[in-house]
């Protein structure tokens, strides 16, 4: 579109402002975080709230403490709780919106309550859900409670204080589980690449794996981050925030999932069922892979609020419950309440890393296809 | 909203079919869902509405033999001057935000220059990042401004935060309306202004609404800046509700009571305004 050079310094003015505060208020902030988390600032209490604190620049210090260092057993502990809440939160979250999705699109009667119903949550704030849960959750009640509703006896698993943890490993295997993990991953893009056809991309990913592999195998097994064994598993407390999270999230996922059925044309479903695919053919076959950008979509979007839910655990187990942290708790808690700022801010940094890591790719691709369409 | 059953029986005269086994399945599947839904809620009033001596574990699910509604007054007199707060706070930055965002928009969508797209892309990382990445900054800087601990330094952070989503939603919604309107307008002699003035702000109200909406529900029902950067006097419900339900002395009509009053103002906006949040809620979920 063409339009006069006045328009267009006015569409520059206009943009400006909110240029500069997101420049100053998300990258400014960023750079000023990470060179925060390279300093002592706040590591010797008296100087963490000083008028002039005196604060030393110690370069990746507290990312080494924080991974290897022997007060910080929390945090690797969290990093492991956060990996394992996000799986099964993305995997709950998916599977019960699907589910509820397939079934509001045969059209049952009512169907606008039952949505109202599946959504409300969605409203809520996860300090109102946490709140609720924390009480439904309790050891002698609520969930507990339910069993003698039907002249059965009250259950006793200790839902948010347990301290049972399954799938224990030894902190000193990261680097060799990790890099297994990341050459697998790489293994099977190689694959699709081959089928595919994409010589080049086949190629890199097979070499990088192959590299990786090598080095699990041979490095890594050497590698000491800690003096003793410190193992970390999936904590069976998470399960009660787990629930909770999917009761609040899952509508999401049905409303984004039931939008894609009802875009999926009526003569596809028909044409497929003149092909002779039954029911479950056409799913299979048909709608299924339709729907499979709305799942990566939604696996971005709750990956990344899994990433850095605090408020719930926060409201459900309180901040000072070690078996149900999360990093992103832990980064309010170790920057606003022992004001080690410098760790915090590392904490907060590797947070962001982790966030990157699942949204960079994804709207940068998003763009690029948008770009190439323009 | 109008998809036809895909079934096998053609489509009759008749406006419902017999029910068939598969049916009565579906609504088993949905009375079940429905009830891990519900059963929150309920648990949630019979408490609220209990007194204090009547709340026991034991007998937690029991329907209160005599309402004590008094747990809503109680609550309202330690929640009450927050819930004012989260008031003030979400309408103003609400509508500034909005606002903000819909010029963005309409600059981002309808006077396209190179690098548009790139330049948003890189404003919408802003609603990706966890806020903990930015918070120490972000608590000097509010500090240093002398707002910290007022309600305007927690305005300023919604705002900011809230623009990639503001200007996203507004964004799909101006790319929506047909170029030739604007160019036709700027033939007649309209410049930037008086086409956003008289052309697209008219026909931006559901957008608003969407957003609006959008935006309310977020800004009330944030904890972290809420935590972070108030003090008592200017503290939200978020906050003052996790105060309330985490004294160990206190008794849970309490919470449960005061849970319900941080929740009514968003429920309300998700019952009444049910379509335009779930719009939002989708627009989210970034579909370019």
């Amino acid at each position: 579109m063409k339009g006069l050079s006045k328009d267009r310094l006015w569409s520059m003015a206009v943009l400006a402002p909110s240029i500069i505060l997101v420049a100053v208020f998300v990258y400014g902030f960023i750079a000023r975080s990470v060179y925060v988390s390279m300093t002592d600032w706040g590591n010797d209490p008296a100087q963490a709230l000083a008028l002039d604190p005196v604060i030393r620049f110690i370069g990746l210090a507290n990312y080494q403490e924080l991974f290897t260092g022997f007060l910080q057993g929390r945090f690797r502990q969290e990093l492991v709780s956060t990996v394992f809440f996000t799986l099964f939160f993305i995997l709950g979250c998916l599977g019960l919106g699907l589910g509820l999705a397939l079934i509001l699109d045969r059209n049952p009667r009512g169907e606008g309550l039952w949505r109202t119903i599946f959504l409300f949550p969605m409203s809520l704030s996860f300090i109102v859900t946490g709140t609720i849960w924390r009480w439904m959750l309790q050891p002698q009640g609520g969930v507990n409670q339910a069993p003698t509703l039907f002249g059965g006896q009250p259950a006793t698993f200790p839902w948010l204080s347990s301290t049972d943890a399954i799938w224990k490993f030894d902190w000193n295997k990261l680097p060799l589980i990790t890099a297994s993990v990341v050459a697998v991953v790489l293994i099977v893009v190689a694959a699709r690449a081959a089928q595919s056809g994409d010589r080049r991309r086949t190629l890199v990913a097979a070499v990088c794996a192959a590299l990786l592999l090598g080095w699990a195998l041979l490095v890594a097994p050497n590698l000491k981050l800690l003096p003793a064994p410190e193992p970390h598993g999936f904590n069976l407390a998470l399960i009660g925030i787990i629930i909770a999270a999917v009761w609040q999230m899952s509508g999401y996922t049905m409303a984004l999932y039931l939008a894609g059925l009802r875009g999926i044309p009526e003569e596809l479903r028909e044409a497929a069922k003149v092909d002779g695919a039954g029911d479950l053919g056409m799913y299979r076959h048909v709608i299924f892979p339709l729907l499979a950008p709305i799942s990566l979509s939604a696996m971005i979007v709750l990956g990344h609020i899994s990433l850095k839910i605090f408020d719930l655990v926060y409201a459900m187990a309180g901040p000072d419950n070690i078996n149900t942290s999360v990093p992103a708790l832990n980064m309010y808690l170790t920057s606003f309440r022992q004001n080690q700022f410098a760790l915090g801010a590392a904490i907060g940094t590797i947070l962001l890393i982790l966030v990157a890591f699942v949204i960079v790719p994804y709207l940068t691709s998003q763009f690029r296809a948008e770009e190439g369409h323009a | 909203m109008t998809t036809t059953l895909p079934t096998k029986v053609a489509p009759a005269a008749t406006p419902r079919k017999p029910l068939r086994p598969g049916r009565v399945l579906m609504y088993a599947l949905l009375v079940l869902a429905a009830l891990f839904f519900l059963v929150p809620v309920y648990l949630l009033f019979a408490t609220a509405l209990k007194s204090p001596e009547a709340i026991e574990l034991a007998t937690t699910w029991h329907w209160p033999t005599t309402l004590n509604w008094a747990s809503f007054s109680d609550a309202w007199t330690k929640i009450g001057g927050n819930m004012l707060n989260s008031v003030f706070l979400a309408v103003v930055a609400t509508l500034l935000s909005a606002l903000l965002g819909s010029l963005n928009g309409y600059a981002l969508s309808k006077w396209k220059f190179r690098g548009a797209n790139t330049l948003f892309a890189l404003m919408l990382f802003g609603m990706f990042i966890p806020y903990q990445a930015v918070l120490i900054p972000l608590f000097q800087f509010i500090k240093s401004l002398g707002l910290y601990g007022s309600i305007w330094g927690l305005i300023l952070a919604h705002v900011v935060y809230g623009l990639p989503i503001t200007t996203l939603i507004f964004r799909n919604f101006y790319a929506d309306v047909p170029d030739a309107l604007i160019e036709a307008a700027t033939i007649d002699g309209a410049g930037f202004w008086q086409i956003y003035g008289r052309v697209i702000f008219p026909i931006s109200i559901p957008g608003f609404v969407v957003v609006i909406i959008w935006q309310f529900t977020q800004v009330w029902n944030e904890f972290l800046f809420a935590a972070t950067l108030t003090n008592t006097s200017s503290q939200p419900v978020t906050y003052a509700l996790s105060q309330l339900a985490g004294g160990q002395a206190v008794s849970w009509n309490l919470p449960m009571a005061g849970a319900i009053l941080a929740a009514l103002p968003t429920l309300l906006v998700y019952i009444l305004l049910g379509r335009y949040f779930v719009r939002g809620l989708l627009a989210g979920s970034v579909k370019g």
